[in-house]
């Protein structure tokens, strides 16, 4: 009873031993917020992931693909049928995007993927990431009229308008077409209006005026016509993110595009299509959005030239499987690559996929934790000092009590005890700091920016609007867990030497 | 064996039930384990006729540096049941590091000390804290009060010490009731509640005497008492004293280099050099 009447005094009298456990309550703090920031976004990125990777995804080894999908998917069904849940057919290549935009024609490397519009969404969270309510619950490849969201649907209440997606659908190409017109009626005037010069003069206006006028002529209006739909990456469409996380696009629903990809087959052959921006697909993972371009796959493959004519059935290069709630992805792995050839087929989890990704980041936050505890452990030696100083300064208490028949290890309860209140004082208000801190992140992040003059979250960065924190209490647990122990660690030495006092010696010390 | 022993000696409170403050004595008692103790008690000649502690030829020396400097050289000597004797000796005479023998807070180089009959300078040192804190209370010169607590508290400790936590807060009204009953009966029930730093000295060592006596002790052992207060307030702790030994039959052993003080004993005995000198 003694020890916790002692330690209790001591906690209330000795505020030099507070100080020692500042850095307790810091190291816990920050290891808090490290950890809820991190899991914020390494859950984010396996969002992320998750939704535009399907769970599993069985692939050709080359770009040509194999035919028959169907019969992969039969395939499939009968080897791993009881975790299956969704499947769908994907041609993925490598393509060049082209599109002019302020005058200036842009290239573009990309990813391009022939989906199936209807199973698409079955499989991963393709719909999810559109820009039009309607397409998030039926994607289409058709331009929309409008009514493309000018807030991100994703982000909180505080995202930043786009308002130039206002008018992005038929409008906007209407208009864009309006424009086309009368600037090339406009640059005819023009011509006609300076008389030509020199040899030219003796050219004919169009030497192929005539032949012209004698094909039929295709009517494709552009105000009224829209080429085979795309969707493209969010990061493509968008310029540049200002500095106030407003975006500006360079391409919006109803702009054309071309895309260029080699023919499969020996050799390959380029081959140029245009097409409309019909949506944009926006999974907030740069590395996605920056090259992710998706068309319907029978355009594709027509345009690959992978269909075969007898049969009229497309080849495809990947089969991407959406498994069942709980199943096991590594186990239905294991069980498609023995069925499937080896030397053909690539069998992958989407942890698979990501994994050097993932691991880095846990990496990351391994090294994290353990350097941020270690300034925990540096505050164990300074609770170590400042006891073995109390210790000390106690000494004729600890003789006292020794002469009224404390034992042992009565003594070295009270500085254990002692050590212990300190640890629970320090990592008790290191952790409302902590909590506090997650809790109201992005406004102390808004803060600092506007005191520093430099934004510290930069949107532009991230494509995140806010930092996203998740408090796990078992992290927290174990955190508080161990700041204890470094407190109750580092006072066994100054307990020890307070119990090891000779009791005479203690009543002599003045 | 000695466990066996010193179990006895703890258990053998001794004949002060008579006295007033012993009424309320109880909780105080060991627990039940040590009554099973089956060892038959050995009769001590000395034990029989009255000698509460007895030591032979107790030797004590300390080191400084280099040189060994012997403090007690064959000490013999005896405290009788109910009286207050006083060990006088000039400064550096040893009677402070025999008080501490005694007490059991040192151990002798040789010689034997024995408590109503048994051995205890080889005791364990558990063995050794359970018979300070439950037959022995010891007060100071310079009060030894602990800073951090009040004065109720202070009173409280040896018997906190005494208990489990569970024990102690089930019986502590009947704790706080026996350190208050002897407060007020050494005149400090008007503070209570002060720190020692608030306290003039004849107060504190009445709390310290309070202290040493809430456990009903069967040994006073008082290392200069009135050594840090004035005449005055030195005659009245010196009174306090009296009247416990008196009153209550409480065995005090007192160490003390004033003349007049040792004058008030019942005893004395004179340290010379280390050595009983015969008055």
């Amino acid at each position: 009873m003694y020890k916790f009447l002692i330690c209790w005094r001591y906690l209330r009298t000795r505020y030099i031993a507070l100080v020692s456990i500042v850095s307790v309550m810091l190291g816990v703090a920050t290891m808090i917020v490290v950890n809820s920031v991190m899991s914020g976004f390494v859950s984010e990125m396996h969002n992320r992931l998750h939704g535009i990777l399907s769970d599993v995804v069985l692939e050709s080894r080359n770009y040509n693909g194999f035919s028959d999908p169907q019969e992969k998917m039969d395939k499939i069904r009968e080897v791993a049928g009881d975790q299956v849940e969704a499947m769908t057919a994907t041609v993925v290549v490598p393509a060049l995007l082209t599109f002019r935009a302020g005058g200036e024609s842009h290239h573009r490397p990309i990813q391009l993927v022939g989906v199936d519009a209807a199973t698409q969404g079955e499989v991963s969270a393709f719909c999810k990431y559109l820009q039009h309510p309607e397409n998030r619950k039926h994607p289409s490849f058709e331009l929309r009229h409008g009514g493309y969201d000018t807030l991100d649907h994703q982000a909180g209440s505080d995202a930043k308008p786009r308002e130039q997606m206002a008018i992005a659908g038929w409008e906007y190409r209407r208009r864009w077409a309006d424009w086309a017109k009368a600037e090339t009626v406009r640059r005819d005037l023009e011509e006609q209006r300076q008389p030509r010069t020199g040899s030219a003069d003796n050219l004919p206006a169009d030497p192929f005026a005539a032949v012209r006028a004698e094909e039929p002529e295709v009517v494709f209006d552009p105000a009224k016509d829209q080429y085979d739909g795309v969707v493209l990456g969010m990061a493509l469409a968008v310029g540049y993110r200002d500095e106030q996380g407003l975006d500006h696009f360079m391409l919006m629903p109803g702009d054309d595009i071309r895309l260029t990809t080699a023919t499969a087959g020996e050799p390959p052959k380029f081959q140029t299509k245009t097409f409309t921006v019909v949506d944009l697909y926006e999974s907030k993972m740069s590395e996605y959005d920056s090259q992710l371009v998706f068309v319907p796959i029978d355009k594709l493959q027509q345009m690959r030239g992978m269909i075969d004519p007898t049969t009229g059935v497309g080849m495809v290069n990947q089969i991407q499987i959406k498994l069942k709630p709980g199943a096991d992805g590594v186990e239905v792995r294991n069980r498609l690559q023995k069925a499937f050839a080896s030397t053909h087929f690539i069998v992958s989890t989407w942890q698979d996929k990501q994994g050097p990704l993932l691991s880095a980041v846990y990496m990351e936050i391994a090294i994290l934790n353990i350097l941020l505890f270690f300034i925990i452990a540096v505050a164990g030696f300074g609770i170590l000092a400042i006891f073995l100083m109390i210790v000390v300064e106690k000494t004729r208490d600890i003789g006292i009590l020794k002469s009224l028949g404390a034992s042992r290890a009565g003594i070295m309860g009270i500085f254990l005890g002692y050590g212990l209140s300190l640890g629970i004082v320090g990592s008790g208000v290191g952790m409302v700091l902590g909590l506090a801190f997650v809790h109201n992140i992005n406004e102390i992040a808004d803060w600092l920016g506007e005191l520093t003059g430099k934004p510290l979250f930069d949107p532009s960065i991230y494509y995140f609007y806010k930092i996203p924190t998740i408090v796990n209490p078992w992290t927290i647990a174990w955190i508080v867990l161990g700041a204890l122990g470094i407190a109750v660690l580092s006072s066994i030495l100054p307990a020890l030497r307070a119990a090891l006092l000779h009791p005479v010696e203690a009543l002599r010390y003045e | 064996m000695n466990r066996h022993v010193s179990r006895e000696i703890l258990d053998d409170h001794g004949d002060c039930s008579t006295t007033q403050l012993a009424t309320t004595r109880g909780p105080v008692a060991l627990d039940a384990k040590s009554h099973a103790s089956v060892e038959p008690r050995r009769i001590d000649p000395a034990h029989a006729q009255g000698d509460v502690l007895r030591t032979t030829g107790l030797f004590k020396s300390f080191r400084k540096g280099p040189v060994e400097v012997p403090v007690l050289r064959g000490v013999d000597m005896s405290v009788r049941r109910g009286e207050l004797l006083a060990i006088i000796g000039q400064s550096g005479s040893g009677k402070s590091t025999l008080l501490h023998l005694l007490g059991t807070l040192d151990a002798p180089d040789e010689g034997e000390v024995h408590f109503e009959g048994r051995r205890i300078d080889n005791l364990s040192s558990a063995q050794r804290d359970l018979l300070r804190n439950r037959r022995f209370g010891m007060i100071f010169q310079f009060y030894h009060l602990l800073p951090e607590l009040n004065v109720l508290e202070n009173v409280l400790t040896p018997l906190m010490i005494t208990e489990s936590v569970l024990g102690y807060l089930l019986r502590r009204r009947h704790h706080r009731r026996r350190a208050t009953e002897l407060l007020e009966l050494l005149g400090l029930d008007h503070r209570l509640t002060h720190k020692p730093r608030e306290l003039s000295g004849g107060e504190m060592q009445r709390t310290a005497i309070a202290r040493a006596l809430v456990t009903n002790p069967d040994l006073l052992l008082a290392d200069e008492p009135t050594g840090n207060l004035d005449h005055e307030t030195g005659r009245e702790i010196l009174e306090v004293l009296r009247a416990l030994n008196r009153e209550q039959n409480l065995t005090i052993v007192m160490v003390t280099h004033d003349q007049s003080i040792a004058d008030q004993a019942d005893r004395v005995v004179r340290l010379v050099d280390g050595q009983v000198q015969n008055a």
